[in-house]
């Protein structure tokens, strides 16, 4: 435990010394704001044509904030995050074998599980504290109307979940390279294969039930709606658990190979 | 202390070390020596439980380094040939890492820093940025990481490479002052620092051990006598008859390493062992009335060892 907590220490540490955190959130911030001022236009938009129909036609249909614009900004925000998962992840093990620390880490009284654990939690509490700030555009919309905070949260919890998912896969990679463009590629790669297997899950037959269970955005749904369902808690976790576990055997067998 | 026996590690197709056993006992320093990619390094990862050997048996303090891998790292220090360093970190914040990662007691860490620091005359440089720092600063950061859990055993590949003369000095007289308490393996492809440093000598080729042994044993068990270097103004067959007689000398022939000067010939003569025969040589050139130029005993060295070893070592191998 003392262990996890120093290697996370130091990991964080480094990554809030380096440009790599101020670069990475805002980025994020900058494009889930230019996604926010454009839903917020659109939502605008819809709100004065209902008010205009309500008028000419005496119906009376509110129009919903959530609806309109938190839950189609957070499942924009989720597809954000994918792009930023790389960056977050690249240097988490290639920067410790490319200059030679991965030697110490080896060679220090630490388990593997410990340490893949430590850079692990790192990197999400960068992708974290990425999200967190991020929450600056809901808070905004409070200031001006009501929007429902309940879903909106849970909305966050699934862009959290979907964190702990994809950060293990970024971790996975960077342990297999000393190269952190190839770690940041290849990552890259495997967060649009996940999120394009989805497009193939229109229609009703086997196959594409599979890859709408499988696509990492598809499990977002639910959470955007503000809905909480433990299936997809269990894909992200299932998904989480695989990235680890892999990257425990790409350790181990890096060891072997020499 | 340490015990290795019948290591063997192949990469693939490769054999980078080939069934070395050898033992270090407590408070020695054993120097490791060999030419580059004799494997030395590998040798060294595998004592310090970085990688596992494909066979054999290495034992630390008792310890096997594969099944009770976690007692063994306890118990070294280990500098590998590019000090492991991070650079955005400041050398005491990083010195803090290492130690609170080797299981330094978080009250007695502040202490073992400054111990380390004052070791390794870090003093000037503790709050500066690793980046920052000179080749020679960072081999010392190294070295201080390697100190900081009070190790019973130091690993050190290469210490003082890329040191300045005056740095090296420094780096040699604090790995001896080290050996009081802590058990050294040291290796090098510099010889001078092994006969410097080190108690015994383990000599790696190709990874074979060819030779395990104190330095004078070394020394003294491949001397097949003194040589001489001689510089004579006269005509090489007399000189070579005359000299060839005198008692004790083996061999007389032309010296090609060495270029005569003038009228001279570069003459070069080995003796047999335990004989000294300057006086007698140079007597009789003198009397022959040739002018000699120069007489100069050439003593062999570690280096002269070295290379006997590994090159006979290429010879059987060929």
């Amino acid at each position: 435990m003392r262990n996890t907590w120093i290697l996370y220490k130091r990991d964080l540490k480094s990554y809030f010394t380096s440009p790599i955190a101020y670069v990475v959130i805002a980025l994020f911030v900058a494009i889930s704001g230019v996604f926010f001022y454009a839903l917020l236009t659109r939502f605008l938009n819809i709100q004065m044509q209902a008010m205009f129909r309500a008028q000419q036609m005496g119906q009376n249909i509110p129009v919903n904030v959530n609806e309109f614009l938190i839950r189609p900004l957070l499942s924009n925000m989720s597809i954000i995050a994918l792009f930023m998962i790389p960056m977050i992840t690249m240097r988490s093990f290639s920067e410790d074998k490319r200059s030679g620390t991965m030697e110490l880490l080896l060679t220090s009284p630490v388990t593997n599980s410990q340490l893949i654990l430590g850079k692990f939690f790192a990197a999400f509490s960068l992708y974290a504290v990425m999200i967190v700030i991020s929450f600056i555009y809901p808070l905004i919309l409070t200031i001006y109307g009501q929007p429902e905070m309940v879903p909106t949260i849970m909305g966050y919890l699934g862009l959290l979940f979907l964190g702990i998912a994809t950060v293990s896969v970024g971790v996975l990679i960077s342990s297999m390279t000393e190269n952190q463009i190839i770690a940041a590629v290849g990552t890259f790669a495997i967060m649009m294969l996940f999120w394009m297997v989805g497009w193939l899950g229109s229609g009703d037959t086997a196959f594409s039930h599979i890859a709408q269970y499988v696509s990492l955005i598809g499990h977002m749904d639910d959470f955007t709606k503000g809905v909480f369902d433990t299936t997809h808690l269990v894909y992200y976790a299932s998904f989480m658990f695989l990235g680890l576990f892999l990257t425990y055997q790409s350790i181990e067998s890096t060891k072997w190979r020499g | 202390m340490i015990e290795v026996q019948n290591v063997t590690k192949r990469y693939g197709p490769t054999l980078a070390v080939d069934n070395v056993s050898f033992r270090v006992e407590k408070g020695e320093i054993v120097g490791f020596l060999g030419p580059n990619a004799a494997g030395k390094t590998t040798t060294m990862r595998i004592i310090t439980s970085f990688m596992p050997a494909t066979e054999g048996q290495v034992s630390v303090a008792g310890y096997d380094v594969f099944d009770e891998a976690m007692e063994v790292k306890k118990r070294i220090g280990y500098l590998p040939e590019n000090p492991p360093l991070y650079p955005e970190m400041r050398v005491t914040d990083y010195l803090r890492f290492v130690a609170a990662l080797k299981g330094v007691a978080k009250s007695q860490i502040s202490k073992q820093v400054d111990r380390a620091v004052e070791l390794t005359t870090l003093g000037e440089m503790q709050n500066r940025l690793i980046k920052k720092l000179s080749k020679g600063f960072r081999q010392r950061v190294g070295l201080a990481q390697a100190l900081i859990n009070e190790p019973d055993v130091l690993i050190l590949d290469e210490p003082t490479v890329g040191l300045d003369p005056k740095q090296i000095i420094e780096v040699r007289e604090l790995i001896k002052s080290l050996a009081a308490d802590h058990t050294i393996i040291l290796s090098t492809h510099i010889l001078p620092e092994v006969s410097m440093t080190c108690e015994r000598v383990v000599i790696i080729n190709r990874g074979r051990i060819v030779a395990e042994d104190t330095v004078e044993n070394l020394m003294s068990s491949v001397d097949s006598g003194e040589s001489l270097v001689l510089q004579v103004d006269g005509p090489f067959d007399a000189i070579q008859e005359k000299i060839g007689a005198v008692d004790g000398v083996k061999t007389v022939n032309l010296d090609s390493g060495a270029s005569a000067a003038g009228t001279a010939t570069a003459i070069r003569v080995d003796c047999e062992p335990g004989k000294s025969v300057r006086r007698e040589v140079a007597k009789t050139i003198v009397t022959n009335d040739w002018g000699l130029l120069e007489l100069r005993p050439i003593s062999r060295t570690l280096e002269d060892v070295f290379l006997e070893l590994t090159t006979e070592e290429q010879e059987v191998a060929a």
